[in-house]
């Protein structure tokens, strides 16, 4: 099978649909942020607001990031699972079905077998969440280190826990709640509301602070570095130690806990939505409903 | 009204210093966990993926009281003083006499 020019050409597209977001990205940004100096923590910058009835809806940094890795991934997926055959396969093939089955794998070990289609909702939490985190090393604004983007995403995941909940009808959830003790009921309420909450936190805590602390660092070591090299004439006008230095923080603040906490948010997704669904009453139910369908017959 | 601003602004540093003392808590449960990982691991060699992953993620609920900790204080670093010097600035234009 020989490759086509049409093949290249859209694989060279596809590419730059993985791209070019991202540097549409850091265009924008280089042309809208005005330039800081010393310490400077400040939140998703507001680009335009649409005006909508009951309140303005502002178009944040953070949204328009958010797009631009939806657009990546997008992009890599179609590029990855180009071309499938199923003898002699390519890299980029070995590559995606690498993903896929590390992806079931991780469905098939953390959670009930009743979930076993939830690989590709698993896949896209894991892929979204490391690839915005990600995107700090590109020296844009990570969407994880907003709060609304990850509370969005926590409360996805508190939608789909309840509705896994609700399975057997809301009698049956209503019942779960006066568990162990009725008296415990308020305490089991603030329970169920307190898991979107610390899910949206944890990750955004996390992201957040990583990036706080690079900033101070940064600061603190062109002060040092003013101070240091400050006699020298025009050496001491660059902030010599800033070169490279930070950049050990960065490894393990970008790219190891950003992959972590992606990680970490999916593995609590898969245990709340597996764990909160009760599966001994579900398939009791269904056995009972199958028996009687027999008997009728 | 400058003593005022200067009082408001330094409670919400030393409240905000004050509330990452809850990072103890997670330090010492994080340490606690990974040390009952590596003695799992020194045990059982071949268990080094699980005892891992659920050694992380032991970790990342336990880190959830700590972070809980640092939202306050970024909330009262980042937000609060602008919040309060408005409350206070409004209380003046409709008290002048303080």
């Amino acid at each position: 099978m020989s490759t086509t020019r049409r093949d290249k050409v859209i694989d060279i597209l596809l590419l730059a649909l993985t791209v070019l977001p991202i540097v549409c990205c850091m265009v924008l940004q280089i042309l809208c942020k005005p330039a800081s100096e010393g310490i400077d923590v400040t939140g998703a910058m507001i680009y335009f607001t649409i005006p909508m009835p009951l309140q303005d809806l502002p178009i944040t940094e953070s949204q328009i990031n958010s797009w631009a890795v939806v657009l990546t991934i997008i992009g890599l997926t179609l590029f990855l699972t180009r071309r499938l055959r199923v003898k002699d396969i390519s890299v980029r093939q070995h590559v995606a079905e690498w993903i896929v089955e590390k992806t079931e794998g991780l469905v098939k070990d953390n959670m009930d077998p009743y979930f076993r289609n939830f690989g590709p909702l698993i896949g896209t939490i894991l892929g979204l969440s490391a690839f915005s985190s990600l995107l700090s090393l590109c020296g844009l604004f990570a969407p994880t280190s907003d709060l609304n983007i990850v509370a969005g995403w926590a409360v996805f995941v508190f939608v789909l826990i309840t509705y896994y909940k609700f399975k057997c009808g809301p009698l049956y959830y209503l019942k779960g709640l006066t568990e162990p003790v009725a008296v415990l009921t308020p305490i089991n309420l603030i329970g169920e509301f307190a898991t979107p909450i610390s899910m949206a936190f944890r990750h955004y805590g996390n992201v957040l602070s990583g990036s706080v602390i690079a900033v101070l660092v940064a600061t603190g070591l062109q002060g040092l570095s003013s101070l240091v090299f400050g006699w020298i004439p025009i050496l001491g006008e660059i902030p010599l130690l800033r070169i490279g230095i930070p950049a050990i923080l960065s490894i393990y603040f970008d790219l190891f806990s950003g992959c972590l906490q992606a990680f970490i948010f999916a593995m609590l997704t898969m245990m709340y939505v597996s764990g909160g669904f009760p599966a001994e009453e579900f398939f009791a139910r269904r056995a009972k409903i199958d028996a009687k369908k027999q008997s009728r017959r | 009204m400058e003593l005022a601003i200067g009082i408001i602004l330094g409670c919400c540093a030393l409240g905000a210093g004050m509330a990452m003392i809850a990072g103890i808590g997670p330090g010492i449960g994080e340490g606690n966990a990974v040390a009952s990982a590596c003695e799992a691991i020194a045990r059982q060699p071949e268990q080094k993926g699980a005892v891992t992953s659920t050694m992380l993620m032991g970790c990342a609920v336990a880190e959830t009281t700590g972070l809980y900790a640092l939202v306050i204080a970024i909330l009262l670093i980042f937000v609060a003083p602008g919040m309060f010097v408005g409350i206070l600035k409004d209380a003046l234009t409709w008290i002048p006499t303080l």
